[in-house]
């Protein structure tokens, strides 16, 4: 026979939420917030000795400290959000497109080389007009292949898309090689520096007000595609269960196929945006990560274009204040990414606590039985 | 157990529940679906954590963190879903996760399989791999399993569940046998007859309330029927004739192939008539849903299958609906639900994956009703106001408890769930009605509720195809039943004059040995 069992009751135990009311969850994701700003405040003293109010002060700074910082960090949060906004129907479908990377760069090296060869034959306008259209072929050509062979033969989505952004980096590194200037520096430089041919034109008297505009259209837009129309349905419906949407006689190759076009043409057109109305020059760090760090943008989300726009901003402003306060402190750029991650952390680690509750076993009541 | 308490969320799966389970009896724990029954029992097995109460074994208070401890303490639970390893071993599976001290020796563990199956009057292969085995054999594993580890308080959730009368017959002089040894066995059920052959003591648990406990003796079943429900409730099912039944959908030969070759359905033939529930017994896995499945355009058949449609004549109550493309019938094979539908055919189908087929379990009701009318209308924009319509309707002709239509639908219980979709599908207004386990999972009340609705749209002349697995439902409802054995068709039976036992028969294999086929 077995020995009397002595352990005690487990003190915590994970209860699943049934539901939650918004207000509360946006309290827990603001006390996320809070704990992750105390827990990186604790490790910036106890590595640097440094005051993290004055970090924290720094790094807003950075990032909104002056007309010209603060319209760096909307150009980029813009940059972050339009990828989101291109991945949101990818992964609300459940088709993992983590070649955003490629497609931002196959876009880019549209807009560079049509901007370099055509500079001097159309007006800007036309030739913006001109990019833009061939950056969206080019983006939705490269979510197409991957579409094409999962609704053909099965094959992996996230491996195939993953690969394709090797094909657009080493694309890349043959153009910059291939339009190199000046000679021997292998970079492309700032193209058309003189003239500003193809360059985003000034709007209000910013440089990037049109990038603004284009990426907010976009982000209204995919809302409402999402949303109420039948193709957003049934990309809702194909994300939640294949079986599903065959039985509701959707064709699940034909979903796959047009959504991804869909999303890799706004990755493209973020390539466009990303070399036209900001960088004006190609490398492979054109794309830099943001077809990665898009991803998370999505998720946190949960695909809502709207939520991407604060988590893009969030995004964007963590990023600038680290580069800020490593050249003012003095801290390698290490530093300030390890306050990035425990801020990433603790946010998206609050989705549990939105899911779960924790009861806490109470010893008075048990003792009093 | 004392005072055993149990939430989920806001919903009170066991509230404050007494339970003895004497040494050699054979207890029934009885209730509807929902009532709590596996709850409580997992919390015997460590499964879950009791909120609050004890749980005393052999006079001492115990704390049951894991299965582990369970084992410990000699309880061991057979669940539903089997949890084996199917490329392993029977043997191997029984010793799996055991630590034994030294080098493992799966003969001696055979051998000792094998002793326990002779004293219990098992039959068991300890080398066959689980892959190979049938259902009933694998339960036997499970059963072993448990055994092997020294368990003499065995829990078993519903094994008659999935067993055909003659594989529960031999199941229950096992468990006799058992009881003959001292053990104490605790089978969880809501089939009454069963309660009545096997058990010494009933226990019966409604809405997670401890009803009471009687003798088997000083009971029957309709007794035991008004504790479980609260109130009497008649156990027959209206069964009208209905007159004319034209014929509606031919299946010829048809055979369809799983993934992995082998044939799930092979030369499938029958037909099936407007104004008649046609029922489809078997085992489960016969190839029920590869047959509704095919008929639905969702599976692919082998050449030479036919599944032809016949449309309603212009004068039928149901034909307005309906646009009668060929009137000597329409082949459907070959064409997906989509086609199917634009050439005029009404199908309604209620699969048995509820919410992993026949709706999206994210969406609200409202979203869910226009899954397959979503594309009606001009333009690319959804018109989400017929939907909300029809979901309102829904909700108040069928009672369906929801917080709103906007209320995800997974978080609703079986029940609704299961309102929702039969809900949707005859609002459709089909010529053909197809269902698969309708009412598994549901209480009593819904469960009529949906027998009601079929016998409606079976008045409406429609052709019911009601796959089940409760024979005694099919024998009530049903005005024919094809019965189903590995994918071959054993016959087709009137309900009317039909009896269990025949059925039961046809269901395995032993019928067409008989027959020399």
């Amino acid at each position: 026979m077995s020995a009397p069992v002595t352990q005690h009751e487990p003190a915590v135990r994970i209860v699943k939420r049934d539901s939650i009311p918004t207000w509360k969850a946006w309290c827990i994701r603001l006390l996320a917030v809070v704990l992750a700003l105390l827990l990186s405040g604790l490790f910036i003293f106890a590595v640097t000795h440094l005051n993290p109010v004055a970090v924290y002060q720094g790094m807003f700074e950075g990032a909104f400290g002056s007309e010209r910082n603060t319209w760096v960090t909307i150009r980029d949060a813009m940059m972050l959000l339009c990828v989101g906004v291109g991945l949101a129907p990818a992964f609300k479908m459940r088709f993992w497109n983590i070649g955003a990377e490629g497609q931002i760069l196959v876009g880019g090296i549209l807009t560079a080389g049509l901007m370099i060869h055509l500079g001097y034959t159309f007006s800007t306008p036309i030739l913006l007009c001109i990019m833009a259209l061939a950056s969206i072929a080019a983006g939705a050509l490269w979510g197409l292949i991957p579409a094409i062979f999962k609704a053909r033969w099965g094959t992996n989505e996230t491996l195939f898309t993953l690969m394709m952004n090797y094909v657009a980096i080493q694309l890349t590194s043959y153009c910059v090689a291939l339009w190199e200037n000046p000679a021997g520096s292998n970079t492309v430089g700032i193209i058309n520096m003189q003239t500003r041919a193809g360059w985003f034109p000034k709007i209000l008297g910013q440089d990037c007000m049109l990038n603004v505009i284009l990426v907010m259209t976009l982000t209204v837009g995919m809302f409402l595609y999402l949303k109420y129309t039948k193709q957003g349905y049934e990309i809702a419906v194909v994300g939640e269960s294949a079986n599903t949407a065959r039985y509701a006689g959707i064709k699940l190759s034909r979903v796959y196929i047009r959504t991804m076009a869909i999303s890799g043409a706004i990755c493209g057109l973020a390539g466009f945006i990303s070399v036209a109305g900001a960088g004006h020059t190609i490398s492979v760090d054109t794309a830099g990560g943001r077809g990665f760090t898009a991803i998370i943008v999505a998720w946190l989300a949960k695909f809502n274009t709207f939520v991407m726009i604060l988590i893009a901003f969030l995004l964007a402003f963590l990023e600038k204040g680290a580069i800020e306060i490593a050249s003012q402190f003095n801290l390698n750029n290490d530093a300030s990414n390890i306050i990035t991650g425990i801020i990433l952390f603790c946010i998206i680690g609050s989705e549990f606590f939105i899911n779960y509750k924790l009861v806490f076993h109470r010893r008075k009541e048990a003792a009093g039985k | 157990m004392r005072g055993v308490t149990k939430t989920f969320g806001s919903v009170i799966a066991n509230d404050r529940i007494d339970l003895d389970i004497r040494q050699g009896e054979i207890l029934s724990l009885l209730g509807e679906n929902g009532s709590g029954k596996t709850t409580l029992m997992n919390m015997l097995s460590g499964i879950y954590f009791p909120d609050s109460g004890e749980i005393t074994v052999r006079g001492q208070p115990v704390t049951i963190r894991s299965p582990k401890d369970a084992f410990d303490l000699g309880i061991g639970m057979i669940h539903q879903h089997f949890k084996l390893v199917d490329v392993l071993t029977a043997s191997e599976n029984i010793v799996l996760g055991l630590k034994e001290k030294g080098r493992l020796n799966l003969r001696e563990v055979s051998a000792r399989v094998r002793e326990i199956c002779g004293k219990y009057g098992f039959s068991i292969d300890p080398d066959k791999k689980i892959y190979d085995m049938s259902v009933s054999e694998k339960q036997t594993v499970e059963i072993v399993k448990v055994l092997y580890r020294g368990a003499d308080i065995l829990i078993l959730d519903e094994p008659t569940a999935v067993l055909t009368p003659q594989e529960t017959d031999r199941l229950f002089d096992v468990l006799r046998n058992m009881r003959k040894d001292g053990k104490s066995i605790v089978i969880i059920t809501h089939k009454l007859h069963e309660v009545m052959a096997i058990s010494d003591r009933v226990a019966v648990l409604r809405k997670g309330v401890f009803v009471g406990e009687v003798s088997t003796s000083e009971t029957d079943p309709q007794k035991l029927t008004d504790m479980m429900v609260g109130h009497a409730v008649t156990l027959n099912i209206n069964r009208p004739l209905v007159e004319p039944r034209p014929l509606r959908l031919e299946v010829k030969d048809l055979t369809v192939l799983t993934p992995e070759g082998v044939r799930a359905l092979d030369q499938v033939s029958f037909q099936a008539f407007g104004g008649e529930i046609l029922g489809v017994a078997g085992i489960s896995g016969s190839g029920q849903k590869e047959l509704l499945e095919a008929i639905a355009g969702l599976q692919t058949a082998q050449p030479g299958s036919h599944v032809i449609y016949h449309p309603p004549t212009p004068d039928e109550a149901i034909a307005g609906a309906h646009v009668p493309v060929a009137p000597d019938g329409e082949e459907l094979l070959g064409k997906n639900p989509r086609q199917i539908h634009r050439i005029g055919v009404s199908m309604a189908f209620v699969p048995e994956d509820r919410l992993g087929m026949g709706l999206v379990g994210s969406m609200g009701m409202a979203d869910n009703m226009m899954l397959k009318t979503y594309r009606s209308g001009r333009g690319p924009l959804l018109n989400r106001k017929p939907p909300r319509a029809l979901a309102e309707k829904v909700k108040q002709e069928l009672d369906v408890l929801t917080p709103s239509i906007n209320t995800p639908v997974r978080r609703l219980s079986g029940g609704n769930v299961q309102k929702v979709l039969v809900g949707r599908e005859i609002a459709q207004e089909p010529s053909v009605l197809m269902t698969a386990y309708a009412v598994r999972g549901l209480d009593i009340n819904t469960s009529y509720t949906i027998y009601n609705l079929l016998t409606e749209e079976k008045k409406k002349g429609v052709a019911v195809i009601f796959v089940g697995e409760d024979l005694d439902v099919l024998l009530e409802l049903c005005d024919r039943i094809l019965v189903l054995c590995a994918g071959h068709v054993n016959g087709i039976v009137d309900g009317r004059t039909a009896t269990k036992e025949e059925v039961g028969l046809m269901m395995t294999n032993l019928r067409k040995e008989a027959a020399g086929v």
